[in-house]
């Protein structure tokens, strides 16, 4: 059993996803699993909060490109907010970055999202 | 009198998240060496890599075995397995936009490897993969 779990909300249009733990394979499926479920209900901005997560691997990371994908597909959006150091400098080594901004906090990514 | 040079040695076996393990061990030794919070966690982010490697793509379910060494302002890692070994001449060098493509997302364990550590040299025979690398105190 993997030590991740993850809170949801929705604020100004916004679907927030607030992770805790180490995003490992199964962390990166709930985040898809989420976003693929809201993203078939019509949402289309996503801003998620890495806030509690100090360690992320390239597999979970790599599940979430699957969302950026999905998102471009519908003219959709996904930005992160909090990121460790290590966790931004992975994302930005993968690319992530490229295709999703990088907030340094949730306020801030709501703001550009809600906009 | 020979100096001995410090060296830590953990065994691990192939269980999910065991690669956490690994780092906590890092951790501690880089802690030991002074280094900075960065660079331990860069250390610590390619050993999550080196790790899931070793379990995922060596084919084998024997233990992994993990040997940090302590060589002055240098900490050397060796992560070795006894899997089916690689040829790193066919492995690809990941791109985000050929990946957001590609069927599969995978396969950025090397490339993170050598962006965040110092060197980073493989050795993979038939009997198994060792992969070593380097982070110096600067």
């Amino acid at each position: 059993m993997s030590d991740f779990d993850l809170r949801v909300k929705e604020q100004d249009g916004v679907i927030v996803l607030n992770t805790n733990g180490y995003l490992n394979n199964f962390g990166g499926e709930q985040i898809a699993s989420v976003c693929l479920q809201k993203i078939s209900e019509g949402k289309r901005k996503f801003l998620v909060n890495l806030e509690n997560t100090e360690m992320v691997n390239s597999i979970g990371v790599s599940i979430l490109i699957e969302v950026i994908e999905e998102l471009q597909g519908v003219s959709g959006k996904i930005g992160y907010c909090n990121l460790a150091p290590i966790v931004e400098k992975t994302f930005n080594i993968m690319g992530i970055s490229k295709y999703a901004k990088i907030h340094s906090n949730e306020e801030e990514g709501l703001l550009d999202l809600s906009t | 009198m020979t100096i001995q040079t410090p060296k830590v040695e953990l065994t691990l076996p192939v269980i999910q998240d065991m690669e956490l393990a690994a780092t906590k061990t890092a951790e501690v030794v880089a802690k030991q060496m002074g280094l900075d919070e960065m660079k331990t966690a860069e250390i610590s982010m390619a050993l999550i890599e080196a790790c899931i490697n070793a379990f995922e793509h060596s084919k084998s379910n024997s233990n992994v075995y993990i040997h940090y060494i302590i060589d002055g302002d240098t900490l050397i890692i060796k992560v070795g397995d006894s899997g089916v070994g690689f040829d790193q001449e066919v492995v690809e060098i990941p791109n985000i936009d050929e990946k957001l493509k590609a069927d599969r997302k995978r396969g950025w364990g090397i490339k993170l490897m050598k962006e965040l550590m110092d060197t980073v040299e493989f050795e993979s025979t038939d009997g198994g993969t060792t992969v070593t690398m380097t982070k110096t105190k600067k």
